[in-house]
């Protein structure tokens, strides 16, 4: 999804997830209303949007583990440095997401994309303060989501180059 | 889920310490500023305890209160337990929770020590703690609502205390009034019960409120 800043990308991703109501119609996830569904829709998204989501007290460790429990899933300690590892913080897991820079802690974040099992991403302005790696990163990430049979929605100015073959592209008017 | 969420937020005050211990020495301050203004006239003192500690409680809890959303807000964390397949409902209560046992469980280890100030007899002590033990948490319930709907706002904890103090009204009435009778020699009970209730009945509404004042904060 593109379109120039202030076309609504954002207002659009979090009608999706269901943060914001829309003014008209209706959002429906597997032909029911995610207004009916309620926390049973919350269980099928994850949303990623301009505030990361990392609590600067915490290490990235920490943070991943809280977020994943949160949401029902359980990530061992073993389990959460390998993640770590996967977004390329191995080296820092243990010092508070506060002495981070920005890009690093959208890197926790994609690691909590990683560890999610739910079927829709809805990803805000994903590739804002990332570095070319961590862009590669991402785009491994979707395409392996997408590979296994997910949807993600992806709000971004920049092209990110997917290889598969079902990709629409929405572009949005101001 | 209510595990995480009560580690996750004593984690998180626990790396900010200096938040726990400005409210607690708070409550100290206020409540020793007392005997040493009124001057040491025991049967004053005796008479005014109740509501000195009481109304001290509610004004250390109000200078946390306004920590309790606002910073997961900033950080979009909140949001992002919006979005978690919890009921909001636990989590609310998880997050008043754990604000209970940082914020207001050290006022009630810490008020029987101040009413030795005051002259206070033992069986008023054990009073006093009770009284604390049934109404800080409901300071707490009461207090997560003026926090959720005065999220993002500016000048919000002003605003959240305008909100809530009226709202403490009940529970400062029948907690101060237990203490009273103890002083009086009567049955603190019938207020014990009054504010055993009025906890149970902010148990059961306020967090389904400020689940709702939440939903509406984040629109």
């Amino acid at each position: 999804m593109t379109g120039p800043n202030g076309s609504g990308k954002t207002s659009l991703l979090r009608i999706l997830c269901g943060l914001l109501s829309p003014a008209e119609g209706d959002v429906r996830w597997r032909g029911e209303r995610i207004s009916t569904l309620g926390d049973e829709y919350f269980s099928s998204v994850t949303y990623l949007g301009h505030r990361n989501g990392v609590k600067d007290e915490l290490n990235g460790v920490e943070n991943l583990r809280i977020s994943c429990g949160l949401n029902g899933i359980s990530v061992s300690q073993d389990e959460a440095r390998r993640l770590m590892q996967q977004v390329g913080l191995s080296d820092r897991e243990s010092l508070p997401a506060r002495l981070l820079s920005e890009g690093q802690r959208k890197r926790i974040a994609l690691a909590r994309l990683a560890a999610s099992k739910t079927a829709l991403w809805l990803l805000d302005e994903i590739t804002t303060s990332l570095d070319r790696n961590a862009i590669g990163l991402v785009r491994s990430l979707i395409q392996e989501h997408l590979s296994n049979g997910g949807i993600a929605i992806v709000a971004t100015h920049q092209d990110l180059e997917l290889t598969t073959v079902n990709i629409e592209r929405l572009e949005l008017a101001t | 889920m209510l595990r995480w969420i009560v580690w996750r937020d004593l984690l998180l005050a626990w790396r900010r310490r200096t938040d726990i211990l400005s409210t607690i020495f708070f409550f100290v301050i206020v409540v020793s500023l007392f005997p040493l203004g009124v001057g040491p006239e025991a049967q004053l003192l005796k008479a005014i305890a109740p509501g000195v500690v009481w109304v001290a409680a509610l004004l250390s809890s109000m200078l946390s209160l306004s920590r309790l959303f606002a910073n997961d807000y900033q950080d979009g964390t909140l949001e992002q337990m919006l979005l978690t397949p919890q009921p909001l409902y636990l989590i609310v209560l998880g997050k008043a929770l754990a604000q209970w046992l940082v914020a207001e469980l050290p006022l009630v280890v810490a008020a029987p020590f101040l009413g030795v100030q005051f002259g206070l007899s033992p069986e008023t002590l054990v009073v006093l703690v009770l009284s604390l033990l049934l109404g800080t948490p409901i300071l707490c319930l009461v207090g997560s609502i003026g926090a959720a709907l005065t999220l993002g706002l500016r000048s919000g904890s002003i605003l959240v205390a305008i909100l809530v103090l009226p709202l403490y009204i009940p529970a400062l009435i029948f907690g101060a009034g237990a203490v009273d009778a103890s002083i009086m020699s009567t049955s603190p009970y019938p207020h014990l019960y009054l504010l055993g209730a009025l906890l149970i009945l902010s148990l059961i509404f306020a967090p389904w409120a400020t689940a709702a004042a939440l939903r509406i904060s984040l629109e």
